[in-house]
């Protein structure tokens, strides 16, 4: 699969995301690439990651202004035609601005940065990033973010929980920053779209602790196949 | 030129942990009596006209799901 990740002014992980593409397809040859957040072409590529850092300097809220970005526009076009769009962190942040994505993240409850390792429980759900994983498997993922209280109101958060667009949940007691049913991580209706706050671009080597994030990076290509 | 002020604001019932923080750091500061702080942000701006406030204030400077805002033309 040929990724593409966004790269604004800002962003801090999209070498780890990039790599992350590579090492789970290893067969693409690596043909996976960053898109600079001024380009508009997305062809020849069959997946988006919009990665996690602190685009534009998170001015006014987080995602805010990156959501303008004329790739983003490119973005919503890919997305629009069923292509697999990921959003990690700062990414997850940019599609709920965007609109991409339902709801939106807050500061953390306790204020506090938050950073360490902890688990994810996969949702009920059809998304492609999630053919790789049975409902209820457990992932170990990096949570690192200072804006991840995810939060929509009620009528909202019934309609993400009733269509099966809740993609992931904080294991029991590991909920780190409020988020409302202890979501991580939602879809959009279609599935073809997911925002999660924590890290699987960091968990995709045996040296960092766990390789569970290549599941989710190898989702859409099993599904594609 | 007209000047704008609008005020943006967490929406009611949605926890403001800014607020919090701050309403936590009052008694050890020696305030008392003080409660339900809020923190938002003001964004001071000149236009042409208030034709376009509205809808900068829905896609830009707040976001409707968490957020109120107040234009106050001046």
């Amino acid at each position: 699969m040929n990724w593409g990740v966004l790269q604004f002014p800002g962003s801090c992980d999209e070498r780890d995301a990039l790599n992350a593409c590579r090492v789970a397809d290893r067969s693409s040859g690596g043909t996976s690439r960053l898109v600079w957040h001024e380009e508009t072409d997305l062809s020849g590529l069959d997946g988006i990651v919009v990665p996690g850092g602190f685009s534009y300097g998170d001015y006014l809220r987080a995602g805010a202004i990156a959501r303008f970005a004329p790739a983003m526009e490119a973005v919503a076009d890919f997305a629009a035609a069923g292509r697999p769009v990921l959003g990690i962190c700062n990414g997850f942040q940019v599609l709920c601005e965007s609109g991409l994505l339902p709801g939106a993240l807050l500061t953390n409850e306790g204020m506090r940065f938050i950073c360490r390792q902890g688990d994810l429980v996969a949702g009920e759900s059809d998304s492609p990033f999630l053919s790789e994983m049975s409902p209820g498997e457990v992932i170990s993922v990096p949570f690192k973010h200072q804006s991840g209280r995810f939060f929509a109101p009620p009528e909202m958060l019934e309609r993400i929980e009733a269509n099966g667009q809740v993609a992931f949940r904080y294991a029991e007691d590991q909920n780190p920053n409020g988020s409302l049913g202890d979501i991580a991580g939602v879809t959009n209706e279609a599935g073809n779209v997911l925002g999660l706050m924590p890290h699987p671009e960091h968990a995709v080597e045996a040296f960092a602790g766990s390789t569970d994030g290549l599941k989710i990076f190898r989702g859409p290509a099993g599904v594609a196949a | 030129m007209i000047t704008a002020t609008i005020l943006i604001r967490p929406k009611e019932g949605i926890l403001d942990a800014q607020g919090k923080a701050v309403e936590g750091a009052l008694p050890a500061l020696g305030f008392s009596g003080i409660e339900h702080v809020r923190v938002g942000r003001i964004v001071e701006l000149h236009a042409e006209n208030a034709d376009q406030l509205e809808e900068l204030c829905e896609k830009l400077l707040a976001n409707p799901l968490i957020e109120d805002y107040e234009i106050e033309i001046s």
